[in-house]
């Protein structure tokens, strides 16, 4: 059979249509008004359906999909910061490492998946920069490639290792369930964050980072993310109710502080956007900043506590 | 037979290259000219450019699009020249012709007398990636005789990051293009030549930075 699915990771992803109905529902009447946000509506129609289609699929399909977001946000990476003319070869051995994160993902094989990039490849590529020989800002190049790759391709790669742990510690869900509990709490907290940062926002958090963030728009995401956690664990993960309030705090700071992480990278490099490939979010790397925290973060704290 | 070689070179390599492994942020891009006799005037910083350029192009006028390039470049050895006018459909421009006292610019007006759309990097040369060098004049006699024909800038920034002069292996890198209004003329060549080049430039102007590294121009 083509498709597998848990009857209850098919009951997650039909809400989460719903839901994605009824934003649809609201910004389709104001989408002369609001162009950005109908644009933003249909953006996410595309995400979720390709997201939803390949977790239906064998587990290699949303890895290939997590490897592809990798390698997009890794090239936005690439493309935003200043390189050195010497480091080309650099950069070619920074791309060939995401085939072999996700080929590690893929096999299941957890020792070499937590160490390749924090290890290896931080080893092999000041050995590739000293073989090119150009000493002129070594330091910061091999900080930038690095740091870039941890960001888009190690951290990432936690959200695709959750679909290689294995089956029978989360029999009600699988794989499929933590990534969905992942990805569905990380962008509630988004979306929670938002609005009631625009509804009660008055105190700012980090002004000279993200002038938008407030401590009310937090704190009213730290209370829908952990609301949302207790709610969803018991059909999603083998979480108990205080397991998921905690992990649901986690993820709610943990979000913040990856979006307001990659709000600081684009303010360093006068940016707005990190690029346009998602009408209305911008680039991907404005997309997963706040996975590229609480995939790492959530997948650990599963790990410890039931694996 | 070419016309479908080049179609399907557009629609199997040229268009997935620049969507996946390089992606393109086009600014401007109602500024391209939708029909021919045109020029389209750009920087030039790799090989990708012209490539760039092209995936940029309505499938409908491919055949019409004509990257002007250096014959004793781009027709050395019997492959380059073979894929050079095949498919990519270039305009050979022997570099030598103006000393040999042959009319430089009798390829291009014929070509815009076909009614075709010419791609012109006036640096001349790719030279150093991401360094903008100085436009020559060849354009600028074109529109002399041509004064209704419109040229049309455009800047391009990304592609000598990706796939610089002397590498052979392509980095993704975003390309970001840049199409501006058509350049009017100023009133002679040497004035307009600087306008281009200007336009150009200003074009790219709020881009950041490609590299740490500041270049000599070689």
């Amino acid at each position: 059979m083509i498709f597998d699915i848990a009857p209850n990771v098919a009951y997650a992803l039909a809400a989460v249509f719903v839901l994605l109905i009824a934003a649809t529902g609201f910004a389709w009447p104001q989408r002369k008004k609001k162009h950005e946000l109908w644009l933003r509506t249909r953006t996410w129609w595309v995400i979720i359906a390709l997201l939803g289609l390949s977790i239906a699929l064998p587990s290699w399909v949303p890895i290939a999909l997590f490897g592809l977001i990798s390698f997009l946000a890794f090239k936005e990476f690439v493309t935003l910061i200043p390189t050195r003319r010497a480091d080309h070869r650099v950069l070619l051995w920074a791309y060939l490492s995401i085939p072999l994160q996700y080929y590690w993902v893929s096999i299941g094989w957890y020792g070499m998946f937590i160490i390749f990039i924090p290890v290896y490849i931080f080893l092999a590529l000041p050995l590739r920069m000293v073989l090119a020989g150009e000493t002129q800002g070594f330091i910061k190049a091999a900080g930038t490639v690095h740091w870039g790759l941890m960001i888009a391709v190690f951290s990432l790669s936690h959200a695709a290792y959750l679909l290689a742990l294995p089956a029978a510690n989360n029999p009600i869900a699988g794989g499929d369930g933590l990534l969905l509990y992942l990805l569905l709490l990380t962008e509630i907290n988004d979306v929670g964050q938002y609005c009631s940062g625009k509804l009660l926002g008055k105190h700012k958090v980090i002004p000279k980072v993200s002038p938008n963030k407030t401590v009310e728009g937090l704190i009213g995401g730290v209370v829908i993310t952990t609301g949302v956690a207790i709610l969803a664990a018991p059909y999603l993960t083998p979480l108990v109710w205080y397991e998921a309030a905690g992990i649901g705090l986690v993820l709610a700071l943990a979000g913040f502080a990856g979006d307001v992480t990659i709000s600081a990278v684009k303010r360093d490099l006068k940016l707005k956007d990190s690029g346009t490939l998602l009408p209305g979010h911008g680039g991907i790397l404005d997309r997963v900043d706040s996975l590229t925290f609480t995939a790492p973060l959530f997948f650990h704290a599963i790990y410890f506590l039931h694996y | 037979m070419s016309r479908w070689l080049r179609l399907l070179f557009a629609i199997l390599f040229l268009r997935p290259i620049a969507f996946m492994m390089l992606g393109l942020t086009v600014k401007g891009r109602e500024n391209l000219p939708k029909a021919g006799p045109a020029i389209v005037v750009a920087n030039h910083n790799s090989h990708l450019d012209a490539l760039v350029l092209l995936s940029l192009m309505p499938l409908g006028q491919l055949d019409k699009v004509r990257p002007v390039a250096a014959a004793d470049y781009f027709l050395k050895n019997r492959v380059i020249a073979w894929f050079s006018l095949q498919v990519l459909n270039i305009l050979p421009l022997d570099r030598s012709n103006a000393e040999r006292g042959v009319d430089p610019l009798a390829e291009g007006a014929a070509a815009l007398d076909r009614g075709e759309i010419l791609i012109v990097f006036p640096e001349g040369s790719r030279g150093s990636a991401e360094v903008m060098g100085k436009f020559k004049g060849g354009v600028a006699r074109l529109k002399e005789r041509y004064p209704d024909v419109p040229v049309v800038p455009v800047f391009l920034q990304g592609a000598g990051k990706a796939l610089p002069r002397g590498e052979i292996v392509l980095i993704p890198v975003v390309v970001d293009a840049v199409v501006g209004t058509p350049v009017i003329w100023t009133g002679n060549r040497a004035s307009y030549t600087q306008a281009m080049e200007d336009t150009v430039r200003s074009l790219g102007a709020h881009l950041p930075r490609v590299f740490d590294d500041e270049d000599e121009e070689d």
